[in-house]
């Protein structure tokens, strides 16, 4: 039995209930997209910037088994453990039997979104250890028990007010006071506390480097640093996919990924592991989860070159108005919508429809991921597999039947129009859901079909 | 069983497309000329602080007066006057109550402000973090226009930490509201030693 | 030369003074146009849904509508977009025709100003008229630089609009922001796309739109339908009707 394709379509218009918070939400982000316009438009090599991007993480897919193997052999020598993941248990126990081996049950961890889609945060809970989510969105949520709704900017469904509200409950801030730089003052001095007192600290990555062995962490609030140096073990967790060949191929992607995602030059902090402190063990845990088998699919391996910015979300009209909450998976928007099914396309074969295809993610991406195209194709697949609502394959083969037929589809046109004159009222109600804000179009007198038999000479037509 | 290692390995050299090649990354011209005074406008944007100077003595006298009394640290000996005597900061946790922490570089880019860092030039590598402030002296010959620069400068030096910092700590998480000092330092200062 | 005019389904159906406006305007020109009466749809509805596997009925026809043609003409980016990434023959010894279809078919925009190279109409329509850049169009076809790309800006809708006598073209705070129709996505979709389309609206609105104009009926039909739930006095035109008004 399939799915409703509906979820995305559910939970977008319980997003659209507040038309005010909507456009508030809405506004921000088309801010952020032109925050990104104005950081790109100022270097004059932009585009070829992300075609070199692009054919670097091409390459990168196309040798990714030895540069992996080149990667671990570095990182060994440097005094890193490297750990290997099949799926997202596998990195959770590995994470989980690290803390237990030095009996830590209190950590802190910055802002990983691998650890979002291995929904770490809870396991280990489960298994007793508390987790501080130490970036001020990722807290924010936290406080909050939701999952972060923007894989760069946690918390931009929150108004002020309510974290303020929020820090109120948890933290002891005054009630009503929702100034962000007082928040952010409070956050600070309940966070610094973690980083001094724990001993063990989970990190991301956003770049792993095959010819040296070595890991890069950007973040603008400088807490994975804080957790990292200040800890015994520093745990690194990442995707296969994040592997790029060469330490000077930074270059390239740290100019382009925080232009992308939020019009900066660069985060204030682009911070590269190599060795161990002395004393410290690091752990890096290279996490499969799937994407060994998208690299295996020809039109979605692309979509393993994703460098994590979030651009698509904020040129997105759709996730601008829909929230990231409404695509139910750790990784929303656009790109999450050709990441998601190949974990679950039963789950997720909602996403690749909540699209018109209109292509802006495309082309605002660093890398030049064809993700509209990718959308267009996943729709392809997961009607082949069958997850969309049998009425739609039956109005959609009556539809392909009539219009191959030119007499069928005249016939069709003549009796939708009569109708549509004739009996309105069976089109202009709720149950039709054009018409919930729309009008329906006027029917014509005549198609042009009938003027053109009409009004120009024959010899041109049958 | 084949180990995990072993099954991803293999996945992954299955699945893999043929071969393309690495492209060769261009040099790219840079619209501005004058290195510093891009430097100096970009980190202005960014929240920082800069101070182009001529001599060592102008960045500890600058220092004394805006953090009087406060705990400063630097491994720079040319502004050991200012430096607190009398701490031991034997770990990184030492650190914690630091006011301000000096730190010498040799290479900054112009493009985003930034400034490179690495374990040798600090006691501790929490230093730049967890200080309440933070100031960098730099000189004027050590700023390169773009990343691409700084690398070729990096090349393949075996350091065990490094990093780049741009500008002070900083988030807008809440609202999109730009605020200073979320974690790391609330303010940066960079020196600029001008050349003659 | 003989152009064979492709005139979309749902344009044929509600929309005919486009197609008949699209049929002059290149008779204008000087044209020889053909209109096959068995055209129907490009197949697009049921490819975008998923169901292209479902659409070689479509394709068929559509070869055997529009062989042996100089050009193809219509007026529509989606429609024409569709046709050049997805046009194939069922039988091999057809696919010659369906890449010869697929490298002569033009929107009616780009075809005016790229082909003809018309570089002045007699055409009058002096209003405030906002340009929709439809997506398809513009970021498939290339028929306006899109805001996205580091790049020149250009429009071949607007420099032919810039022909129209007394047109005033307005600015827009999101130039090429998608309206939301996305074929069944309007339906399926249907809060997000109606709150998109009112934002468009909005968008015309605010700039002092007195008509909104592009190369895509069904945008201009989704933002009609908005319009006239508002009771807007404001009304849609495809940009066919204004190039094709007489001075």
């Amino acid at each position: 039995m399939h799915k409703e394709t509906a979820e995305h379509a559910v939970l977008a218009k319980k997003f659209n209930q507040d038309e005010q918070r909507v456009e508030w939400h809405d506004e921000t982000l088309w801010w952020v997209r032109e925050k990104r316009d104005k950081a790109a438009r100022s270097l004059p090599e932009w585009e070829d910037l992300r075609e070199t991007a692009s054919k670097i993480k091409n390459n990168v897919l196309s040798n990714l088994s030895e540069y992996l193997l080149a990667f671990e052999e570095k990182a060994l020598q440097n005094g890193i453990q490297v750990h290997w993941a099949i799926d997202a248990d596998e990195h959770n126990r590995i994470v989980k039997d690290i803390l237990q081996k030095h009996e830590v049950k209190q950590i802190v961890k910055s802002k990983s979104m691998l650890t979002e889609e291995c929904h770490l945060n809870d396991y280990l809970q489960k298994a007793g250890v508390d987790v501080i989510d130490t970036d001020l969105g990722e807290r924010i949520v936290q406080l909050a028990g939701e999952p972060p709704s923007h894989i760069v900017l946690p918390c931009i469904h929150k108004k002020k007010e309510e974290i303020g509200e929020l820090f109120h409950v948890h933290l002891g801030t005054p009630a009503g006071n929702a100034d962000p730089d007082f928040l952010t003052a409070a956050a600070r001095l309940h966070l610094r506390e973690k980083f001094l007192t724990r001993k063990i600290a989970i990190t991301g990555v956003n770049f792993a480097v095959a010819e040296t062995g070595e890991f890069v962490v950007c973040t603008n609030e400088g807490n994975a640093d804080m957790g990292a140096h200040l800890a015994d073990v520093h745990i690194a967790c990442m995707g296969i996919e994040k592997i790029i060949p060469q330490r000077k191929h930074l270059g390239v992607f740290l100019r382009l990924l925080t232009r992308s995602a939020t019009g900066q030059p660069i985060t204030t902090y682009s911070s590269h592991f190599k060795k161990p402190r002395s004393g410290q063990e690091i752990h890096l845990v290279l996490v499969d989860n799937g994407r060994s088998r998208q690299l295996g699919r020809e039109d979605f391996r692309n979509s393993l070159k994703c460098i994590r910015c979030g651009a698509c979300m904020n040129t997105c009209p759709v996730y601008r108005r829909s929230g990231g909450h409404s695509y139910h998976t750790a990784i929303a928007g656009p790109i999450g919508s050709i990441l998601a099914p190949n974990l679950d396309m039963k789950e997720y074969a909602d996403l690749p429809f909540a699209s018109t295809l209109c292509g802006s993610c495309t082309n605002v991406c660093p890398v030049k991921i064809d993700i509209h195209n990718q959308l267009y194709k996943w729709r392809q697949v997961l009607v082949k597999e069958g997850y969309t609502p049998l009425a739609k394959t039956m109005s959609m083969q009556g539809m392909a039947f009539t219009l191959a037929n030119p007499t069928l589809y005249k016939m069709a046109g003549k009796t939708g129009k009569w109708f549509m004159k004739k009996t309105p009222f069976l089109l202009n109600n709720n149950l039709n859901p054009w018409y919930q804000q729309r009008e329906m179009p006027e029917p014509p007198k005549e198609s042009f079909h009938d003027w053109y038999k009409k009004n120009r000479n024959l010899q041109n037509g049958e | 069983m084949a180990s995990s290692r072993d099954q991803i390995l293999k996945a992954v050299k299955q699945n893999q497309p043929p071969v393309t090649e690495l492209p060769v990354i261009s040099d790219y011209a840079q619209p501005f000329t004058d290195v510093v005074q891009k430097y100096i406008d970009v980190l202005h944007a960014i929240g920082g602080q800069v101070h182009p100077v001529s001599s060592y003595p102008e960045i500890s006298s600058i220092l004394k007066s805006a953090f009087n009394g406060k705990s400063i640290f630097s491994s720079s000996l040319e502004i050991e006057e200012i430096i607190e005597k009398g701490i031991n900061y034997k770990n990184a946790h030492a650190f914690a109550d630091l006011e301000l922490a000096v730190i010498t570089s040799s290479l900054a880019v112009a493009e985003n402000g930034a400034v490179w860092i690495t374990e040798d030039m600090v006691q501790e590598r929490v230093l730049p973090f967890i200080a309440q402030h933070l100031a960098f002296i730099i000189r004027a010959d050590d700023i390169v226009p773009t990343m691409h620069e700084a690398y070729e400068q990096i090349g393949d030096a075996d350091y065990g930490f490094g990093t780049f910092i741009a500008g002070p700590s900083k988030t807008a998480d809440i609202e999109q509201s730009l605020v200073l000092g979320a974690h790391g330092p609330k303010s940066l200062l960079v020196f600029i030693i001008m050349s003659k | 030369m003989t152009v064979g005019l492709f005139i979309p389904c749902y344009v044929d159906q509600f929309y005919p003074q486009v197609a008949v406006a699209t049929l002059e305007l290149l008779e204008k020109q000087g044209i020889k146009v053909v209109y096959s009466l068995k055209q129907t749809c490009c197949g697009q509805p049921m490819a975008n849904s998923g169901y292209e596997h479902l659409t070689q009925g479509c394709n068929n026809l559509f070869i055997q509508n529009f062989q042996d043609l100089d050009y193809i003409v219509s007026p529509s980016g989606s429609c024409v977009l569709h046709i050049k990434d997805h046009l194939h023959a069922a039988e091999p010894q057809q696919e010659k025709q369906a890449t010869k279809i697929r490298s002569t078919i033009y929107e009616l925009t780009e075809f005016l100003t790229d082909i003809l190279q018309v570089d002045n109409l007699s055409a009058r329509f002096p209003h405030k008229v906002g340009m929709h850049q439809s997506c398809h169009g513009q970021r498939g076809l290339h028929i306006s630089q899109m805001t996205e790309l580091v790049a020149p800006p250009f429009s071949k809708p607007e420099k032919l609009l810039k022909m129209v006598e007394g047109l005033e073209l307005i600015n827009l705070s999101r130039k090429d922001e998608c309206c939301g129709f996305g074929g069944t996505f309007c339906v399926t979709e249907e809060a997000i796309s109606a709150k998109m389309g009112k934002d468009r609206v909005k968008d015309h609105l605010l700039h002092g739109a007195e008509y909104i104009t592009g190369a895509d009926m069904s945008c201009l039909m989704h933002l009609e339908g908005v319009l006239r739930r508002q009771k807007s006095k404001v009304q849609v035109k495809h940009i066919a009707e204004i190039l094709n008004t007489y001075a």
